[in-house]
């Protein structure tokens, strides 16, 4: 069991070490920062100077290496625009962000996992068809579409709820909808799946053939085994807890995390970009490291061998 | 490019079969989506930049605009039909690009993984284990903070989209592939590994690798059409889906119909796609997800 956790943290900590990686690779990649930065025509002192204190001068290795362990240490640079702490600006928009992706989260799974059981356990009703074809809708229907459909129908004609900002809790309903919904109806399609598949399996008719009743078989044989799969989604969904809202944050003019990248994207204020894809790698790995070890309790089989890389 | 992706996409399998009414409509509606990709300038009853400044924000027809703008004009006087065909034809053209790139690059490295084994079948995994566990969204993003922004950047950093499906995929049917007799006897006849991958074994795994391909499409119709909303994507004055509804969210009070012609066209269009591919899935590999 310990072997088992130690390689998952160390997979775990060895993405977020090819994130910071990416993010050098890339940064040294689109050019000289400096001449980026400050425009083509500045003076050469100050482009020396800019050079000199960005570490830019120096052997590309070394620079790798200090930008390791700078970003160890939590340094992450400051904005080029407004010369505050990277961090610090991030930091700030956390709150509205997760105000918005923790009632999208509940709303997936709220009705999410009690349709796609529902469904599967009773197949090829009206529901049943009704779930998927909401789960295909879910999934084929971008958010920031249904957004602004949203928006058209509920705040333009009706006006019974705000288009946009951050007023009062009315303000998070539209957001919430259009993120959770299409959530919803993917959960719903995986585990109407996994639970069929479950329901198919020798141990199910068995338990039904020596007596135990329907509804005990379903809770005590069929959830828990069906639970693998799908907690494999829900630990993906935890994981955009930060990124998820980039899209609807921008329709709703939502101050969170995903609008501050958008407007640093297109800044290229290329501290706080690196800071939020750390920041979302980060939370991106924790939530796949709790599922990795979720496994480990759910399905006692896989506690022994680490099975390597490639399939989920 | 699309003509010859046409076949591969939307070829009727070899037995005949009857097609359910939903594919059947879903293939028409991508049909007619391609057919306006391709002759869009000849479709196209006005330049896309053209404006007509005496008839600005017209309504369609039916909601007071008459048949000289059928899906009526922006607030420069643009035609919305003209626009929107335009912009199918950008969003395709994405999007087909974007997913043969990934389908060649990952089945690439699916192949090279299965080949060498060793060190270069590990990264490749660590690779595929890396783009798997981020949001490809923040991932774009950040490429685009970095590199600023041009169409064939943007349409390679699309294709970056799903590789690692086809090169999960491609690397555990080729190395199955490998240990069955038909690759052993080419190679003893003295075949070298290009060949051996390239006309052996490529052919018998490509089904898959097109229903794979059928399944990234949509995402990554939404994919370009939510960067381009953001503005991240296709700059203007070309246009793109998303283009078209981030520019109509604008007026969403005044004309909303700017910004519900290339909704109802993505949602269609993937919708299509979808449904197309679910259908290729069950048929060819039942085993895919």
């Amino acid at each position: 069991m310990l072997r088992f956790v130690a390689l998952r943290v160390g997979r775990a900590l060895l993405t977020i070490a090819l994130v910071v990686t990416f993010a050098f690779v890339v940064l040294r990649l689109s050019g000289d920062p400096a001449l980026m930065i400050m425009s083509p025509d500045a003076p050469p002192e100050a482009l020396a100077a800019f050079r000199q204190a960005w570490g830019l001068d120096e052997p590309i290795w070394l620079q790798y290496l200090k930008y390791f362990t700078a970003i160890l240490q939590g340094e992450l640079g400051q904005s080029f625009r407004d010369g505050r702490p990277a961090i610090q600006l991030v930091a700030e928009r956390i709150p509205a962000t997760l105000q918005l992706t923790l009632p999208a989260l509940a709303l997936k799974v709220g009705l999410g996992i009690p349709a796609g059981i529902y469904a599967a356990l009773h197949r090829n009703s009206a529901i049943d068809r009704a779930v998927m074809t909401f789960a295909v809708a879910g999934f084929t229907v971008p958010s920031f579409v249904l957004g602004l459909l949203l928006v058209l129908v509920f705040a333009v004609q009706l006006g019974w709820l705000p288009s946009g900002g951050q007023e009062s809790w009315r303000s998070v309903i539209l957001p919430v909808i259009s993120m959770g919904l299409g959530g919803a109806g993917i959960l719903a399609r995986f585990t109407r799946s996994a639970m069929l598949e479950v329901l198919g399996q020798p141990y199910i008719r068995t338990a039904s053939a020596k007596g135990v009743p329907w509804h005990q078989v379903v809770r005590l044989h069929a959830l828990p085994n069906a639970a693998i799969p799908t907690v494999t989604i829900v630990g993906f969904m935890v994981g955009t807890l930060m990124a998820g809202a980039v899209v609807v944050e921008s329709v709703f003019s939502w101050p969170g995390v995903g609008r501050l990248m958008v407007v640093a994207v297109s800044n290229r204020d290329l501290a706080v970009v690196q800071c939020i894809l750390l920041l979302v790698s980060a939370t991106m790995v924790t939530s796949n490291l709790i599922v990795d070890l979720l496994y480990g309790v759910l399905d006692p089989r896989l506690r022994g061998t680490a099975p390597a890389g490639g399939g989920h | 490019m699309s003509e010859q992706v046409l076949p591969a996409v939307a070829a009727p399998p070899k037995r005949r079969v009857a097609i359910p009414p939903g594919v059947a409509l879903a293939m028409l509606w991508l049909l007619a989506m391609v057919t306006i990709a391709v002759l869009a300038d000849v479709i196209r009853p006005y330049g896309i930049t053209a404006m007509d400044l005496r008839s600005r924000l017209q309504p369609p027809v039916g909601f007071g605009g008459g048949w000289l703008h059928p899906l009526g004009t922006d607030e420069l006087g643009r035609d919305v039909f003209s626009r929107l065909i335009e912009s199918i034809r950008m969003s395709l053209m994405i999007a087909f690009g974007a997913t043969i790139i990934a389908a060649v690059f990952g089945t690439t490295m699916g192949f090279l993984a299965a080949h060498f084994r060793g060190w270069v079948e590990q990264a490749v995994l660590m690779l595929i284990d890396f783009q798997a566990s981020m949001p490809f969204l923040i991932l774009a993003l950040s490429v685009l903070a970095f590199f600023g922004n041009s169409l064939p950047l943007f349409i390679c950093l699309m294709g970056l989209y799903g590789w690692e499906r086809h090169a999960r995929i491609s690397r555990g049917l080729a190395i199955a592939a490998n240990a069955q007799g038909y690759a052993a006897a080419v190679r003893q006849l003295g075949a070298k590994p290009l060949r051996i991958y390239l006309k052996h074994v490529l052919p018998n795994i490509a089904s898959t690798l097109i229903v794979a391909a059928t399944l990234s499409f949509p995402e990554v119709v939404l994919l370009e059409s939510g960067l381009s909303f953001l503005g991240l994507g296709v700059q203007p004055p070309m246009t793109s889906l998303g283009n078209m509804v981030g520019y109509g969210r604008e007026y969403i009070t005044r004309a909303p119909w700017i910004m519900l012609s290339p909704c109802v066209v993505i949602i269609l269009t993937t919708l299509s796609v979808s449904i197309l591919g679910d259908w290729l899935r069950d048929r060819l590999d039942p085993t895919l997800t």
